[in-house]
């Protein structure tokens, strides 16, 4: 054992690893992507690992290996559960025969992603034990323990953590790689009765499996990270909570004789555990983040064994319905749960006491507005710039997607009507189109989202008969989750160098006949092709191929010729990069050189050709002139 | 010992550094750590926080409001964001240069920076404010900003951790030929 620092992502991977996993697959999406990032780095040199192009790719990819005796872990975060939906619900009738832990990070707030959907009611639906780790070294332990559990008993199991252990730093003990444990995979065992699946084996299997999770329960109700705080506690009240809202309890009530009920495996739902802890008490308040899983577990144990206790939470209005908890949110519940005159919790009134003590503020003045934007010198800016005014005066619509380009949405560029899930837009674009004919279609699409899930939108638009513009903005990484590979790249995870999937020939075997690339950094070539791409009829692509701003080097800065500069601010307004600012003067234009990677858009741009000096480095050229 | 921290700027400020900085030299005085940090969409300029707890005990590593012993402010605006959580007398460490938000550069919102720092300054008694354009400027890098804080916060005594140990730190983390502008940077406020 040795101690480390870690991030509870990594401390997963690590426990993975510890665990013997013998194949890690997965797709980027935070609050997950270190896991897998953190295997192919510590990779003792007999772990396979791969970013599988989406979410249900990789969630095959991981059951094959189980089958084949396998330790296997697939990573994504809630939304790429949705993805994997598929295999996933069938596998549950199927099973496993190696451990096959399913990794998905749950991100209340949200902070990046589009629903606060909860992992562990995808669980209770699809059946398929969950996992819900409090802290990064909780989670260490966990995922051993998950592998454990999913091999003995034969069914892939959820590991679902939120962000806040996902991306919690803890120094923690863990185990040197000569402690790991050796799994060596027996090899895939023909057996049509098994592992192919009919009616028939569903029927008998689905008896199994509500007969297997019954059983999980009691296992669970003796699970060691299941507990009871303060079982012997005269009191009457409880507390229910799980995952990182364990810390907030623990932090929220630290003087308090309160019983406490951790819910570490929400599914099976350890219902004996539960009864033990019900047991005396009066009312319980459940504490939880996301959807009221345990509460509605308490609920029903209640009536089951015709217990008189009120289970109290986000049903009952005693907690948000939405949104991360807090440790005000969760001092402030448990103080009014525990009623003003309790002196051994922060009360209400002794809570704002305590606040009175802590630190009054006067009003503060108007706080920065901050939401994120494109990285100044990002070559989406001059993408969606150039079609802004390729497409001037005309009806259309610009459906977006999942990922950086998001981001286009924002002032002033304005360039995203739509964003639903990854590789929508492409759909939404030919639906607007079936209504609207006569609307312009653009359907802006990332090269790691086109690999994921845009190819068959775009097969479905060619066939169909669609009329749009598919843009494809190809930066060479997957940006949002930190520069991941993706087939177009041209490399593996494991490092491998493999020959790139080529956009252009896969939407010209589709069909497109149109398919032109250019660099959005050149600003009048781009214009121009987009006003001649988007005039034809049918489907056709525009591919903008510059890399990622974090994958080159600036080699010079452009500056603002101060005597030439008419103070006009289009610059400014129209591009909206955080590298260009008002100088001294409150009027013209600067370029703020930490920032600036010499893009020269707005040099393009300006009208007095005031702006100068952006040169990019050659591998950025040949980024564009790859194909 | 236990102390809680905030780091908070703007995203690519380098914030997580910083806060790797201390928490490896609270590790080389074996305290317990643990940290949170924003990760994710918020990194492309928006506001970024981390939180440190230092000590025996903390459940979790999110610190509650009017418990911080010190905030690390990158940013004046976004330290008078974080500062509620500022406990009574604490002490606040804050860069003078604001980041300027680019919906205040189209006139889509405001911001004026210097009504930030007076803010901080009424309210604020135990306050360092760090000029960081002359920092830049004297010592030829606007990349240390980080450090340059890290070392007025270790002078202001609420970081609960000594030179030594974030010297020994930096050493680890960033390149030998980077260590002497660092060093320069540590001590710049001195």
């Amino acid at each position: 054992m040795h101690k480390e620092f870690l991030m509870g992502n990594e401390a997963i991977a690590l426990g993975a690893l510890a665990a013997g996993v013998n194949l890690v697959a997965g797709y980027p999406g935070t609050p997950s992507t270190e896991v897998l990032e953190t295997i192919a780095k510590r990779n003792p040199g007999n772990v396979y690992v791969e970013w599988s192009i989406n979410e249900k790719a990789g969630m095959e990819v991981a059951a094959g290996a189980a089958y084949a005796g396998a330790r296997t872990l697939v990573t994504m975060k809630q939304v790429g559960l949705n993805v994997a939906s598929d295999p996933l619900m069938s596998l549950e009738y199927i099973g496993v025969k190696g451990g096959m832990v399913v990794l998905v990070a749950d991100d209340p707030g949200p902070i990046s992603s589009q629903t606060e959907q909860d992992t562990r009611t995808f669980g209770m639906f699809s059946k398929v034990p969950v996992f819900d780790p409090c802290s990064v070294s909780d989670a260490y332990e966990m995922i051993q323990e998950a592998f454990e559990v999913s091999e003995q008993y034969g069914t892939p199991v959820i590991f679902r953590a939120t962000t806040r252990v996902d991306h919690g730093y803890e120094a923690l003990e863990v185990k040197d790689e000569n402690e790991y444990k050796k799994n060596q995979p027996e090899g895939f065992v023909k057996d049509s009765s098994r592992w192919v699946i009919f009616p028939r084996l569903s029927v008998k299997n689905h008896a199994l499996i509500e007969k297997r999770n019954a059983e999980l329960s009691d296992t669970f109700s003796e699970y060691k990270r299941n507990v009871i705080l303060k079982e012997n506690t005269s009191g009457k009240k409880g507390i229910a909570t799980h995952g990182a809202n364990y810390g907030y309890v623990l932090d929220s009530c630290k003087d308090q004789s309160m019983r406490v009920l951790r819910v570490a495996t929400p599914f099976p739902f350890p219902e004996k555990l539960a009864l033990e802890f019900l047991e005396g008490l009066d009312e319980v308040l459940c504490v939880e983040e996301l959807d009221p899983v345990i509460e509605r577990a308490l609920t029903y144990v209640c009536g089951k064994y015709g217990l008189f206790v009120k289970i109290r939470g986000k049903k009952t209005g005693d907690m948000p319905l939405s949104g991360e908890n807090t440790l005000e949110i969760v001092e402030k519940a448990i103080g009014k749960f525990m009623g003003a005159d309790s002196d051994v919790c922060h009360g209400e009134d002794a809570c704002s006491k305590d606040m009175a003590d802590k630190n009054q503020l006067p009003e503060p003045p108007a706080l920065p507005v901050r939401p994120p934007v494109l990285c100044a010198g990002c070559p989406h800016r001059a993408s969606f710039y150039a079609v802004k005014m390729a497409m001037k005066g005309q009806k259309t619509i610009y459906c977006g997607d999942i990922g950086c380009y998001t981001l286009g949405n924002a002032q002033p560029l304005d360039m995203c009507d739509t964003c639903l899930c990854m590789g929508a837009g492409i759909g939404i674009a030919q639906g607007v189109f079936h209504t609207e004919p006569d609307t312009k279609c653009f359907a802006f699409v990332g090269d790691s989202t086109f690999f994921a899930s845009g190819i068959t939108g775009t097969i479905n638009a060619f066939y169909n008969q669609a009329d749009l513009t598919l843009v494809i903005l190809d930066n060479s990484t997957t940006a949002m989750t930190g520069h991941q590979p993706h087939p177009g790249t041209g490399r593996t995870v494991m490092g491998q160098a493999v020959e790139k999937v080529s956009m252009e020939k896969v939407l010209r075997a589709i069909g497109l006949e149109t398919v032109e690339t250019v660099d959005p950094l050149d600003y009048k070539l781009s214009v121009e092709t987009v006003k001649r791409v988007a005039a034809e009829l049918g489907v056709k692509a525009i591919i903008f191929r510059s890399p990622c701003i974090a994958l080159t080097k600036p080699s010079g800065r452009s500056k603002v010729d101060t005597e030439k500069c008419i103070a006009c601010g289009k610059c400014i307004r129209e591009l909206g990069c955080p590298a260009l600012v008002l100088g001294e003067d409150g009027k013209k234009a600067k370029i703020d050189t930490s920032l600036c990677t010499g893009c020269t858009l707005c040099e393009q741009i300006c009208p007095v050709g005031a702006i100068a000096g952006g040169t990019k480095n050659d591998t950025a050229k040949e980024g564009a002139k790859n194909e | 010992m236990s102390k809680n921290i905030i780091l908070c700027g703007v995203g690519g400020q380098g914030t997580i550094l910083a806060s790797r900085l201390i928490a490896s030299a609270a590790m080389k005085k074996n305290l317990p750590i643990k940290t949170a940090e924003t990760i994710g969409m918020a990194q492309r300029g928006g506001s970024v926080f981390s939180h440190l707890r230092i000590g025996e005990d903390a459940s979790t590593p999110l610190i509650a409001k009017g418990t911080a012993d010190l905030i690390i402010g990158f940013e004046p605006g976004e330290t008078v964001r974080q500062l509620p959580f500022l406990k009574k007398g604490g002490a606040v460490v804050v860069s003078s240069r604001p980041v300027m938000p680019v919906s205040a550069m189209i006139g889509k919102s405001t911001y004026d920076a210097s009504a930030m720092i007076d803010y901080l300054k009424q309210n604020v008694e135990h306050l360092t404010i760090v000029d960081a354009d002359l920092a830049a400027q004297e010592l030829r890098s606007s990349k240390t900003l980080n450090v340059v804080l890290l070392g007025a916060a270790l002078r202001s005594g609420e970081l609960g951790l000594d030179e030594p140990e974030i010297i020994e730190s930096m050493k680890e983390r960033v390149p030998e030929k980077f260590w002497e502008l660092n060093l320069q940077s540590l001590s710049w406020s001195k």
